[in-house]
């Protein structure tokens, strides 16, 4: 496709890139739960009791 | 196409974990210093074998999923000028569809691959040097300074060479930005222009040239340099992978496994800078991207010469350059906590 050219409307190719954008949100949202409820035992089992007191 | 994609990812589940884990890499990387999440993702692909507008757009298309994220944040932060955003997407998607046909064209020649390992070789390279040049000299090197990032806007300067730009050129309109810059709209045009041409070449976010350009000819506050950054990728970047998948140059069985590990990768980074000064990383980090540079080079004469040895001696110093830097991060980072967490519980007794 050489050539600089005009986005056009096209279904399979939103598609895509709408799944993506989705699974960004969706990866934010997820880790950003998991970082609240996994992270402080996590971090205790990596570092020691008290680990996640500073975080 | 979404789903043979699906299909893709389910019939060669060991390509989805190494995607996984190399996009978890990239991460620590992207969330520690700020830069480099994209920069070893398209040459990697070009190693691997895929047709270079595949691997520079599904590039592209890692870079507006990790865009979306970081933005995310920062909009939670408060450090996005969406005027500043709003003007810089014009000129760096127009940018992006530039490089992105400029891709096509050499592609028709049979030159893509080849011109774009060699932009790349430069590219690492000297970014590399300067990096590594900076953090030996202890100037801090590339990357976002955290403790500038941190700062109030209020507090901060505009650098000396961003105040002449903005006294010399004084061509209509001129727009007001977050911490009371007054700039010309052409210069924000030409800094985003310039730099999408490269996003659109070599399939990048190009937040490691945008961003200092930001700071140093547009004269923006270091944090607002970062987020607005991040919030124009969204669009120009999603506009340009876009134009890549019409001409089927965006893989979701790459992107979407790269995306899952690097989301993943970047919180780690991002918390890592609050314990780790990533000015005793930065070297590694320079000497990284020089292995980089050194690996694409030996990739392209190996596909040059027919020596598939070589080819795959590069893809493995990439990797292991990235994953020995990630690595030293993570460990570095728990080796202090772990310190921390010695001199406090004697105290405590």
């Amino acid at each position: 496709m050489p050539g600089v050219e005009i986005p056009t409307w096209d279904p399979q190719t939103a598609l895509i890139i709408g799944s993506i954008l989705v699974e960004a949100i969706v990866l934010y949202v997820g880790y950003g739960g998991l970082e609240q409820v996994v992270g402080p035992r996590l971090m205790e089992l990596l570092v020691g009791s008290d680990a996640s007191a500073g975080q | 196409m979404l789903a043979s994609s699906i299909d893709s990812i389910v019939s060669s589940p060991e390509l989805a974990v190494l995607f996984v884990g190399f996009g978890l890499v990239v991460g620590v990387l992207f969330g520690f210093f700020g830069m480099g999440g994209s920069f070893l993702v398209t040459p990697a692909l070009l190693m691997m074998g895929y047709p270079a507008p595949v691997a520079v757009g599904s590039g592209m298309a890692f870079v507006f999923g990790t865009a979306v994220i970081a933005s995310l944040k920062h909009h939670d932060l408060g450090q996005v000028d969406y005027k500043l955003g709003g003007i810089m997407i014009v000129g760096t998607t127009v940018g992006i569809e530039v490089g992105r046909a400029s891709v096509y064209y050499l592609e028709s020649l049979g030159l893509a691959g080849g011109v774009i390992s060699v932009a790349y070789v430069l590219l690492l390279g000297g970014i590399g040097a300067m990096v590594t040049r900076e953090a030996l000299n202890g100037d801090g090197g590339g990357g976002v300074d955290h403790e500038a990032a941190d700062k109030d806007l209020g507090d901060y300067e505009i650098p000396e060479i961003a105040r002449t730009i903005q006294e010399t050129v004084r061509i209509p309109p001129m727009v007001t930005l977050r911490g009371d810059v007054r700039v010309s709209a052409w210069i924000i045009t030409a800094v985003a222009f310039a730099t999408g041409v490269l996003s659109g070449f070599l399939g990048v976010g190009g937040g490691f040239i945008r961003m200092p350009a930001m700071i140093y000819a547009i004269g923006v506050p270091v944090p607002v340099a970062v987020g607005t950054d991040l919030f124009e990728i969204v669009f120009s970047g999603g506009i340009g992978s876009y134009l890549y998948g019409q001409g089927g140059g965006v893989d979701l069985a790459i992107v979407a496994p790269l995306l899952f590990g690097s989301a993943l990768g970047a919180r780690i980074g991002s918390a890592a800078t609050a314990i780790v000064d990533s000015d005793g990383i930065k070297v590694y980090f320079g000497g990284m991207l020089l292995a980089g540079a050194i690996a694409v080079g030996i990739g392209e004469v190996g596909t040059y010469l027919g020596i598939e040895l070589l080819e795959t001696a590069g893809l493995v110093l990439v990797l292991g350059a990235a994953v020995v830097v990630a690595g030293a991060i993570v460990y570095t980072t728990l080796a202090s906590l772990r310190a921390t967490q010695r001199r406090q519980t004697p105290a405590a007794d």
